[in-house]
């Protein structure tokens, strides 16, 4: 320690700090320094931080929708990309709004865009969803590919989102991704494992009698048995996150979610 | 000079904080799964250590001893956030890979303990030096740690395919145990005994004997 340190160190003894004045000073002092430093940096950095989440999801839209291989191009795959919103209620599109600025989750606190769902048919636990909900349709050339629709819903320790695509049938997984949760690192996050998500692809989320049907069994899918085409491996350790997402799938594919409009879209297919 | 020196040296490998005083070891497990990320935890470490350090030995003097924890706490609480906000604007997908760990830092042992036992009592610059220093000791096991179960977990460093694997044609068969948390435990405690090996200096003495305590005690 330097001379200069020792004098400072000394004419400081003399001074109180343990009294009441200065314990107040210091502890109004720090709070004030150091909320107006955490404030300043969140707000400063929030809109990049917002960039950053749009481009992120936009990414989790291409994933899952299969245009996102390395290398390619990801202006163009938004371009294959149309943004709809429907009613979910009716099923039918609403072209009054703007897709491309509508957030469902935004919409789903506010009470006059939002309803409350009956506890029976909650099995996502969310309680409230919005009236509206964006879907996105794919595009290769004229035809539609594929069907994106937007999913959450309650795991283990916390809520799940994610989209689940469809093929153009209406009713088969081309995939599901999931881009934000905060399950148990490695036992509940095997949700993002591509191997487990590859496993949905092609299974049928409706049972013949046109109820939701995917399911996420215990252990592995038993060959064979007659629900195969619903089934998919549980995750050991993850019991109940893996039947959040079952739960979760069921629910935005079921009459209270997506049903209606996936139902008059396959009418309208004629299938 | 050398006073510096030492203080940003000697938690490298002689007073390492995660092998000789094992702190620090709840991140080091979680986040060491690869190098990118571990990276990232190490920089944010790091620079929270070392200026935590600085900022509570900048108003030492005037630090009240009966709020003493809690001016620790809210410094390193609010330089945790702002690193983490940081992360999360110009690191973004990483920052997603590293989720609470990063906000955990608040708790880290490494920093403060140092702020208790160093930065409590030296100036300014010293302080600084000292978590600088032992951040680098944090960072140096966590990279190795990290390092090696990346390369064996997945034949990959920060991604690039070192080990062809066996599922792509390759000759390595990818550990996969390496990828779970105790694959950590065992390397970090194959740190220590290798360190140890090598600095005799670090290997304590048992703290009791039975027999030689109880006959001194009698005469």
């Amino acid at each position: 320690m330097s001379d200069a340190d020792n004098n400072a160190t000394e004419e400081r003894e003399a001074f109180d700090r343990d009294s009441t004045s200065n314990t107040l000073t210091i502890a109004i002092g720090l709070s004030l320094v150091c909320s107006i430093l955490v404030a300043g940096a969140a707000i400063m950095l929030k809109p990049i931080q917002e960039m950053n989440e749009v481009r992120f999801r936009q990414r989790i839209i291409l994933d899952v929708a299969g245009l996102l291989e390395p290398g390619a191009d990801i202006e163009e795959g938004l371009d294959r990309i149309e943004a709809r919103v429907v009613e979910l209620e009716t099923g039918t599109y609403v072209d009054s709004i703007d897709a491309n600025n509508f957030d469902p989750l935004a919409a789903a606190n506010e009470p006059a865009t939002s309803v409350a769902i009956p506890e029976e048919l909650d099995i996502g636990k969310i309680r409230r969803r919005a009236i509206y909900a964006p879907v996105y349709l794919v595009s290769d050339g004229d035809e539609l590919s594929q069907i994106i629709l937007p999913v959450r819903g309650t795991g283990l320790w916390s809520t799940l989102y994610g989209y689940l695509a469809l093929e153009p049938d209406g009713e088969t997984v081309s995939g599901l991704q999931f881009y934000d949760h905060a399950e148990t690192p490695g036992l509940g996050d095997q949700i993002e494992d591509p191997a487990w998500r590859a496993q949905w692809v092609g299974k049928k989320i409706y049972g013949e009698d046109g109820e939701p049907r995917m399911e996420v069994v215990r252990g592995t899918v038993a060959a064979g048995n007659p629900y195969v085409q619903h089934q998919v491996d549980g995750l050991s350790g993850a019991t109940l996150t893996g039947r959040g997402v079952m739960n979760l799938v069921r629910y935005w594919t079921g009459p209270h979610g997506y049903g209606p409009y996936l139902e008059q879209y396959r009418q309208a297919k004629g299938t | 000079m050398s006073d510096a020196r030492k203080v940003l040296i000697d938690p490298l490998v002689d007073n390492n904080p995660v092998t000789l005083q094992v702190l620090g070891i709840c991140s080091a497990l979680a986040v060491t799964t690869s190098l990118l990320p571990s990276l990232l935890m190490c920089l944010a470490l790091t620079s929270v250590a070392a200026l935590a350090s600085a900022a509570i030995s900048s108003i030492r003097n005037r630090i009240p001893n009966n709020i003493r924890i809690i001016v620790h706490m809210t410094i390193i609480a609010s330089l945790v956030i702002v690193t983490d906000q940081l992360l999360r604007a110009y690191a973004y997908e990483t920052s997603k890979q590293l989720s609470v760990f990063v906000g955990l830092i608040i708790t880290n042992c490494i920093v403060l303990g140092r702020a208790e036992a160093f930065a409590m009592k030296n100036g300014v610059g010293m302080s600084f030096l000292d978590g600088l220093g032992n951040g680098l000791g944090y960072s140096a096991i966590l990279i190795a740690v990290a390092a090696t179960r990346e390369l064996f977990g997945a034949g990959t460093l920060l991604g690039f395919q070192i080990l062809p694997l066996t599922s792509d044609g390759g000759w390595y068969e990818a550990n996969g145990m390496m990828l779970l948390p105790p694959s950590a435990f065992f390397i970090i405690g194959g740190l220590i005994w290798a360190i140890r090996t090598w600095k005799k200096a670090q290997v304590e003495k048992p703290d009791y004997q039975i027999h030689e305590v109880h006959r001194t005690e009698i005469y």
